[in-house]
């Protein structure tokens, strides 16, 4: 089943003893069946939340308001049993540390036996067997000895492929990778791209990745969503967003990108001024106090999404169709 | 995994020595002539003089000590200086009862303890959560021999449901359980507070680790998820506490036993002790000791079964 992904008006709020705070503030994000699609942010601009909240993974002190609409049913509303339901069978997730994601006592294959638990059709040795074939497909040579392994044997870039052949094996419609390749070498992480490019052309759903990386989601989405202080500030495709980027959080965010620089430099360029408190999100634009174009309305309303055209979106008061 | 046990058994084999020359040490340097003690003011030098040669005492402590072990190591443990009937024998007779008392009183403890640890992770923050956590407490802080002499005075003196004292009828399976009802609540009442306690405290932390949000992420059931992948690793630190508990267990078994007039090793030590019989003291020491550190050992191997990464370090 594939079916398309629309998160509209989506909050989170975390209640803390210090205080509500506002991870993820009116996020508006459409996906369809075959795209990739990218989101991008630095750390701390609720990227994770945006992920737990599609995977229906929040703690429970996370309130929700909005709705994320998949296959027009809408997963905010849906109560813990049937949530439960949906994950590991519609929606599949790729954590970001291959190194933890296992249980450290359990041997690999025991673990992917159990994840399929959805799928009652299946006897344990037709289980076992989609799981050699799935080890494969991701690249691990000796499937059926690396089954009987414990985690802690494998290596990093090994760990994530089956991290990956564990979430493919559930057919999901939703494919979520939250920084696939953060916690990897340059060259592992290299080749975890390379596979990931290889599955979205036999993969029918959608599939969202995470990452902080902007060469990660140049080389593998569709279309791409700039996050920051919790909110989407741009989004559109990725030709859009890399060569025409219209907000100065992405302008500034592209000029950092240490990839741009191609001889050595003393001091790597960084975006003056720090993050907003997120228990008292400004006002107006949440980032106008560290932009050089704002003006006098940034500070007290909240800049509008400005469609820019057919799929390219800012929320900036400086933009014009 | 070969190389770890036989060095836990080598390692096991010298505290054993170990605790023999420390008791014989003791019973060297405490002051006090054990013949007086035990024979009476009124005992006269030739029979003072005989019991002192059949325990032994008028040799060097050392050459004692040597002998005992050459001794031990064919089966001999010594007489019983009373009734000179083997000390392997009086060991033997009241091991299965202390045994029985102790295992029982552990399965009792592991079988309530551990669900209420899981069902506390599982309810946490709630009510129930609340009530096992006072009540553990509460357990853990009443001794055993409170519990054994108030139940005494509650099921045996005023209801009359449970035998008083002894270890049951032999051959009747049914009075031998009654009567184990009381000396093994007592002992395990306190044991699963700790262990509910225990295992809650580490399975809230292993919870939290992310292999957990990746069961859940496939969406397992909480009771699997519980139950299967954060036992396995919740479980370990109950393990070694219940292993190095298990010599709390046996020395609660001596006011245990005592309260109930249950035969058995406490009440063997605890008699040997005050009629000054050394003999019947040395051996049953070995004999527990011994208990105690293949407990420990076989704890250890167990720990090293459950958790590979374990077994790797002492492999490699």
């Amino acid at each position: 089943m594939t079916g398309s992904l629309a998160a509209s008006d989506l909050s989170v709020r975390y209640e803390t003893p210090h205080g509500t705070v506002h991870a993820l503030r009116h996020v508006d994000i459409e996906a369809h069946p075959g795209e990739v699609i990218g989101i991008v942010g630095e750390s701390g601009c609720g990227k994770s939340t945006l992920v737990t909240a599609l995977a229906n993974l929040l703690p429970a002190n996370a309130r929700i308001d909005g709705s994320i609409r998949y296959d027009g049913v809408d997963l905010a509303k849906l109560d813990a049993h049937c949530q439960r339901l949906l994950r590991g069978d519609e929606i599949a997730l790729v954590g970001q540390d291959p190194m933890t994601a296992f249980n450290p006592v359990l041997t690999i294959g025991d673990q992917l036996v159990d994840f399929q638990h959805h799928r009652k059709d299946l006897g344990r040795a037709q289980k076992r067997a989609r799981i050699a074939a799935m080890l494969g497909r991701v690249g691990i040579a000796d499937a059926e000895r690396r089954m009987q392994s414990y985690p802690h044997e494998l290596s990093g870039g090994m760990r994530q492929r089956v991290a990956i052949a564990a979430a493919l094996l559930t057919d999901p419609g939703l494919l979520i990778a939250d920084e696939p390749t953060t916690a990897l070498d340059v060259t592992t992480e290299a080749q975890i791209i390379h596979l990931l490019r290889e599955l979205r052309r036999e993969y029918s759903g959608i599939i969202i990745v995470i990452s902080h990386h902007l060469g990660v989601i140049a080389e593998l989405c569709d279309r791409v969503y700039v996050m920051y202080a919790g909110e989407v500030v741009e989004g559109g495709e990725v030709d859009a967003i890399f060569h025409d980027a219209r907000h100065p959080y992405t302008q500034a965010l592209l000029a950092c990108d240490p990839a741009r620089f191609h001889e050595r430099l003393d001091r790597l360029p960084t975006i003056p001024g720090s993050l907003p408190s997120l228990t008292q999100p400004p006002q107006g634009c949440v980032y106008a106090p560290r932009c050089d174009r704002a003006f006098a309305p940034c500070t007290t309303i909240a800049p509008p999404l400005v469609k820019l055209a057919t799929a390219h979106v800012a929320r900036c008061h400086a933009v014009m169709p | 995994m070969l190389a770890y046990a036989v060095k836990r058994i080598g390692l096991g084999l010298l505290i054993l020595i170990l605790v023999m020359v420390a008791m014989y040490a003791a019973v060297f340097l405490v002051p006090g002539d054990p013949a007086t003690v035990a024979l009476g003011p009124r005992a006269t030098p030739e029979l003072k003089r005989l019991l002192i040669e059949r325990m032994g005492l008028d040799q060097p402590v050392w050459w004692q000590i040597v002998e005992f072990f050459r001794n031990a190591l064919t089966g001999n443990l010594g007489y019983d200086v009373w009734s000179n009937r083997p000390v392997s024998t009086l060991v033997l007779e009241a091991l299965p009862n202390t045994l029985i008392l102790g295992l029982t009183a552990l399965a009792v403890a592991l079988l309530i303890g551990v669900p209420l640890g899981c069902l506390s992770v599982m309810r946490r923050g709630t009510a129930a959560d609340a009530v096992i956590g006072v009540l553990s407490v509460g357990v853990i802080a009443v001794p055993s021999f409170v519990v054994a002499i108030y139940s005494l005075l509650v099921f045996a003196v005023t209801l009359r449901w449970l035998p008083a004292i002894g270890a049951g009828e032999a051959g009747d399976f049914i009075s031998q359980v009654k009567a184990l009802v009381m000396p093994a609540a007592a002992i395990a009442l306190g044991w699963i507070g700790y262990i509910a306690r225990m295992v809650r405290a580490s399975m809230m932390e292993v919870m939290g680790e992310p292999h957990i949000r990746t069961a859940r992420s496939f969406g397992l059931p909480e009771w699997k998820i519980v139950s299967k992948y954060a036992l396995r690793i919740a479980i370990i630190p109950t393990i070694s506490l219940v292993a190095v508990g298990l010599g709390s267990i046996l020395s609660s078994a001596v006011f245990v036993e005592a309260v109930f007039a249950r035969p058995g090793i406490g009440k063997l030590i605890t008699d040997a002790v005050n009629t000054r019989n050394y003999p019947v003291v040395m051996g049953t020491v070995l004999i527990m000791t011994a208990i105690y550190v293949s407990i420990t050992i076989a704890a250890d191997l167990l720990i090293a079964r459950l958790d590979p990464r374990v077994r790797d370090v002492f492999r490699g």
